[in-house]
């Protein structure tokens, strides 16, 4: 049912010594909205300028709607982008600056100013046809940007950072209008960014990078809920990594005995490890409790220390739990305030006692 | 290769001898340096390096606080200001040195103010003689090359981060500690190049003296043109002019290491 | 109070010496009247129209030849890497360091001995003023358009060829307007150093070739009359005219700087 748009097939590109991107493969389907996340340096900015054409690799094959795009320079491509500061004309005012792919393409002028016209009602920008942009705000900027790549009906759009120079409430609103620009124009979008919230909550499937390789490729929910690896699993939200060894394996239930306390745990899941093996154990701190007197279940894992810090987040709290046994590690358990069954609160030097059910955790080599 | 061709030319004629009245052979020799160190051209040479440098000393004194009062001038009147100091530049400098002449000459309006100053207090006045000498190149060469110090101190307190100033006299400076523990390290590289640009430039200068100065207020210029149009020693002047090039270069390099010692590893603060 | 004496320093010679042009007295000293009458004598002097017309002749070439030469410098250096880079941009910022009696002989010397005729018809006689002119004013031009360049934002470029643009559209559309300002700063700095230029020329000049800076300091040396008062008001004007509208444009490069 999807069709790839966009597919990488072995892409590596060094500059020097330094390997930016090592052996990518990657397809994009038509219509998606997909985001590649990294920290800075991974490697995805190298790979977003491989797509456009100012990169070129040093081996693999790039295909845009089948064709190889090896010889084919960034002004004869199906791709446009938005550039991480806009990097619109200065001296050219919105009209012009939207203009101005149809016009380098000899777009005839009735057209031309035909399509500008819609461009800019879509992206909501009709009145400002004369301003300079030095005359416009932060979320204006954006929106011409936007108009500018998207004139020229690209197959693919790639954004580089788009939301970055923006402040947090306008950021929220540009969110809201690319998705809605996305679903409309059902246009491929390509949203690099270093914020794990925005391609979070605004991309279809994400690519995750590291040191030039991808992670791992997947919808919001499974990468969040199931990370292939230590490094997704650290990006990605905050967890708890608590070292561990595998000391008895059931099909799928997997026990471990942490070094910290030599307390054994109860994990489930599917993973290659070998009896024996050291392992890290990865728990969310929204998925920890603290055990109530009047509920037990003797399924759940467990583990007591005390409470050394608390830090208020409004909506909930995230307490820093200290564990001692032969070593001493912090675990954070995140509790929403609305949840809360009984009235008891923890405070600062309450001993705890921490629980958490065999199906939340991951297990992760190290 | 079109700029550098003129250049090797006479550095070769510094090293050739002169062989009858037009004939030169490149014979490299060293006898037109050693020539450069007579007492009579050596005196030249520190003579004009004194001039340049009581020049440059002049540019910094008036240039330091001129520049402190442009950076700290209201915001609509930098531009108006700057715009006024830096005008001179563009106005020819055989115009603004034939302008002092005519102020400060003999029978000039500087000595006929003070005439009619005199007359009114009831004093006797006798013209001073203020041009053709030593002080006069001085003069003209502070005239001219006074913007070329105040725009890079200018452009260094701009740069100067106020909050600095505050931050000082909060840990309790004073005044004077503030000017010599914080502004004038920080400001060291703009001043530096300030006193580069104008004892370059006066070093070399060759219109100032030759109008303003007397007999005896010859700089290096002057002598090199004299061996060009005048006696007509051709290998003698270039190993002259090959000379105050090396100075020039010898002055710019002292910068280059100065501020590569001060600042070697360090990004921070750099102007 | 410094800027006040600083000011009336740097700026009463000059006034003094505008006002006195229109002085009706030889003598030069007191006020005796308001003429034109040496304004009239210092245009009537063919002497002095020749070399006018020699300057201007001599600006307008330098500037023609600067800009493309300077430019093209300009655009070298900044697009291409090349070994010894640095030594070039070095030799280039030599005219600009070294002392001009240096260039001015160093020129003399290298005329002389490639034999550059001397004896050339209009405009060709002035070819050698011309070529020194070029040297020193090219890399002046260079400068300029250089540092114009390093504010040119590489995305602007990209986003241009992201969008479909050749290289011809990029330079018309995009470089060309971004430069366009700096082309007329340089071009302007480079026409009033041609035209103030004394000590270069001075080494270059021939009994046929004088220009006004040279006519006027002959003139200066013999002494001082109004009617040298008048030429040189004449060239403060244009000078001062072609300056203001220089700092005027460089001006208007910092508003936008100041407004992203």
């Amino acid at each position: 049912m999807n069709r790839s748009i966009v597919q990488l097939k072995g892409i590596s590109k060094n500059y020097g010594t330094l390997e930016a991107i090592k052996e990518i493969d990657l397809d994009i389907f038509k219509g998606e909205f997909f985001s590649i996340i990294g920290p800075s340096g991974c490697g995805k900015t190298t790979l977003l300028r491989v797509l456009a054409g100012f990169e070129i690799p040093d081996s693999g094959s790039l295909y845009i709607e089948n064709i190889n795009m090896q010889n084919v320079p960034p002004n004869k491509r199906s791709i446009n982008m938005v550039f991480q500061s806009y990097a619109l004309f200065p001296h050219m005012n919105v009209l012009d600056n939207v203009a101005f792919g149809l016009r380098v393409d000899g777009v005839a002028r009735d057209e031309q100013s035909r399509r500008v016209k819609s461009m800019l009602s879509l992206v909501k920008l009709s009145g400002l046809e004369n301003r300079l942009p030095h005359q416009l705000s932060g979320g204006q900027l954006q929106r011409v940007a936007l108009a500018r790549a998207l004139i020229k009906k690209p197959q693919v759009l790639l954004l580089d950072e788009p939301l970055s120079a923006l402040d947090a409430k306008l950021r929220n609103e540009m969110r809201q209008e690319l998705i809605r620009l996305q679903k409309n124009l059902g246009i491929t979008f390509i949203l690099i960014t270093h914020d794990q919230q925005e391609a979070l909550s605004m991309a279809d499937r994400i690519a995750v990078m590291n040191d030039g390789a991808i992670q791992q490729v997947a919808s919001p929910s499974d990468l969040y809920e199931f990370p292939s690896n230590k490094f997704v699993a650290d990006f990605i939200g905050s967890i708890n990594f608590i070292g561990c060894q595998l000391s008895e394996k059931d099909g799928d239930v997997f026990k471990v005995i942490t070094r910290i306390s030599k307390d054994a745990f109860t994990v489930e899941g599917n993973n290659s490890l070998r009896i024996g093996q050291d392992c890290w154990l990865g728990i969310r701190p929204e998925k920890i409790n603290f055990e109530d007197a009047d509920v037990v279940n003797p399924n759940h894992n467990k583990l007591s220390g005390v409470v050394k810090n608390i830090t208020y987040f409004g909506q909930a709290s995230m307490y820093h739990v200290e564990v001692t046994g032969e070593k001493t590690a912090t675990i954070n358990v995140m509790e929403n305030h609305s949840k809360r069954s009984s009235g008891t609160t923890n405070e600062v030097g309450d001993s705890v006692v921490l629980c958490w059910s065999t199906d939340s955790t991951s297990l992760f080599t190290s | 290769m079109f700029l550098l061709v003129p250049i090797v030319i006479i550095s070769i004629f510094s090293f050739s001898a002169k062989q009858g009245l037009v004939d030169i052979s490149a014979s490299w020799v060293l006898d037109n340096y050693i020539r450069a160190f007579d007492p009579v051209y050596l005196s030249v040479f520190f003579k004009s390096m004194g001039i340049a440098g009581l020049t440059t000393s002049i540019c910094f004194l008036i240039g330091f606080p001129l520049a402190i009062g442009i950076a700290s001038a209201p915001k609509s009147w930098k531009p108006i200001l700057l715009m006024i100091v830096v005008l001179p530049f563009w106005v020819n400098l055989l115009i603004r040195t034939y302008a002092l002449i005519a102020v400060f000459r003999t029978r000039g309006f500087f000595n006929f103010s003070l005439e009619w100053v005199a007359n009114l207090l009831g004093i006797p006045f006798e013209p001073l003689t203020l041009l053709y000498n030593d002080a006069a190149v001085i003069l003209g060469l502070v005239y001219i090359h006074l913007p070329f110090m105040i725009l890079p101190l200018y452009a260094g307190f701009e740069g100067f981060n106020k909050s600095l100033l505050e931050a000082a006299s909060d840990l309790g400076a004073r005044q004077f500690k503030i000017m010599t523990a914080v502004v004038l390290p920080i400001m060291a590289p703009s001043i530096i190049s300030g006193c580069i640009l104008v004892f370059i430039p006066a070093l070399g200068s060759f219109l100032t003296p030759e109008l303003l100065g007397g007999p005896s207020s010859q700089m290096i210029a002057n002598v090199i043109e004299r061996q060009f149009l005048a006696a007509n020693d051709w290998p003698f002047g270039s190993a002259l002019s090959m000379i105050l090039i090396y100075l020039t270069f010898g002055a710019l390099a002292l910068r280059y290491f100065w501020l590569r010692r001060r600042y070697f590893g360090s990004t921070e603060n750099r102007p | 109070m410094t800027l006040c004496c600083t000011i009336v320093f740097l700026y009463a010679p000059i006034i003094v010496l505008v006002i006195f042009s229109f002085n009706d007295s030889r003598r030069n000293v007191t006020w005796h009247g308001f003429t034109f009458k040496y304004y009239e004598k210092a245009l009537q002097n063919n002497n002095l129209i020749e070399a006018f017309f020699n300057s201007l002749s001599i600006a307008f070439f330098n500037t023609l030849f600067s800009l493309i030469l300077g430019t093209l410098t300009a655009l070298l250096l900044w697009r291409f890497r090349f070994s010894y880079k640095s030594v070039y941009e070095g030799i280039i910022l030599i005219p600009i360091i070294i002392p001009e009696i240096c260039i001015g002989i160093a020129l003399l010397v290298f005329f002389k001995l490639c034999g550059w005729p001397n004896d050339l018809p209009w405009p060709l006689n002035l070819s050698k003023i011309t070529c020194a002119h070029i040297l020193f004013s090219f890399p002046f031009v260079a400068v300029i358009i250089r540092a114009r360049l390093a504010t040119f934002n590489l995305a602007q470029e990209e986003a241009a060829l992201d969008l479909g643009a050749n290289h011809k559209q990029i330079f018309k559309n995009i470089l060309f307007p971004h430069l366009k300002s700096a082309l007329v700063v340089s071009s302007l700095l480079a026409f009033t150093l041609s035209l103030d230029d004394f000590v270069i020329t001075f080494f270059m000049s021939g009994p046929e070739t004088t220009t006004v800076p040279l006519k006027i300091y002959s003139m200066v040396r013999f002494s001082v009359t109004p009617e040298v008062n008048a030429a040189s008001t004449i060239l403060l004007l244009i000078t001062i005219a072609l300056a203001a509208i220089a700092i005027w444009i460089q001006r208007s490069w910092v508003q936008e700087v100041e407004k992203p």
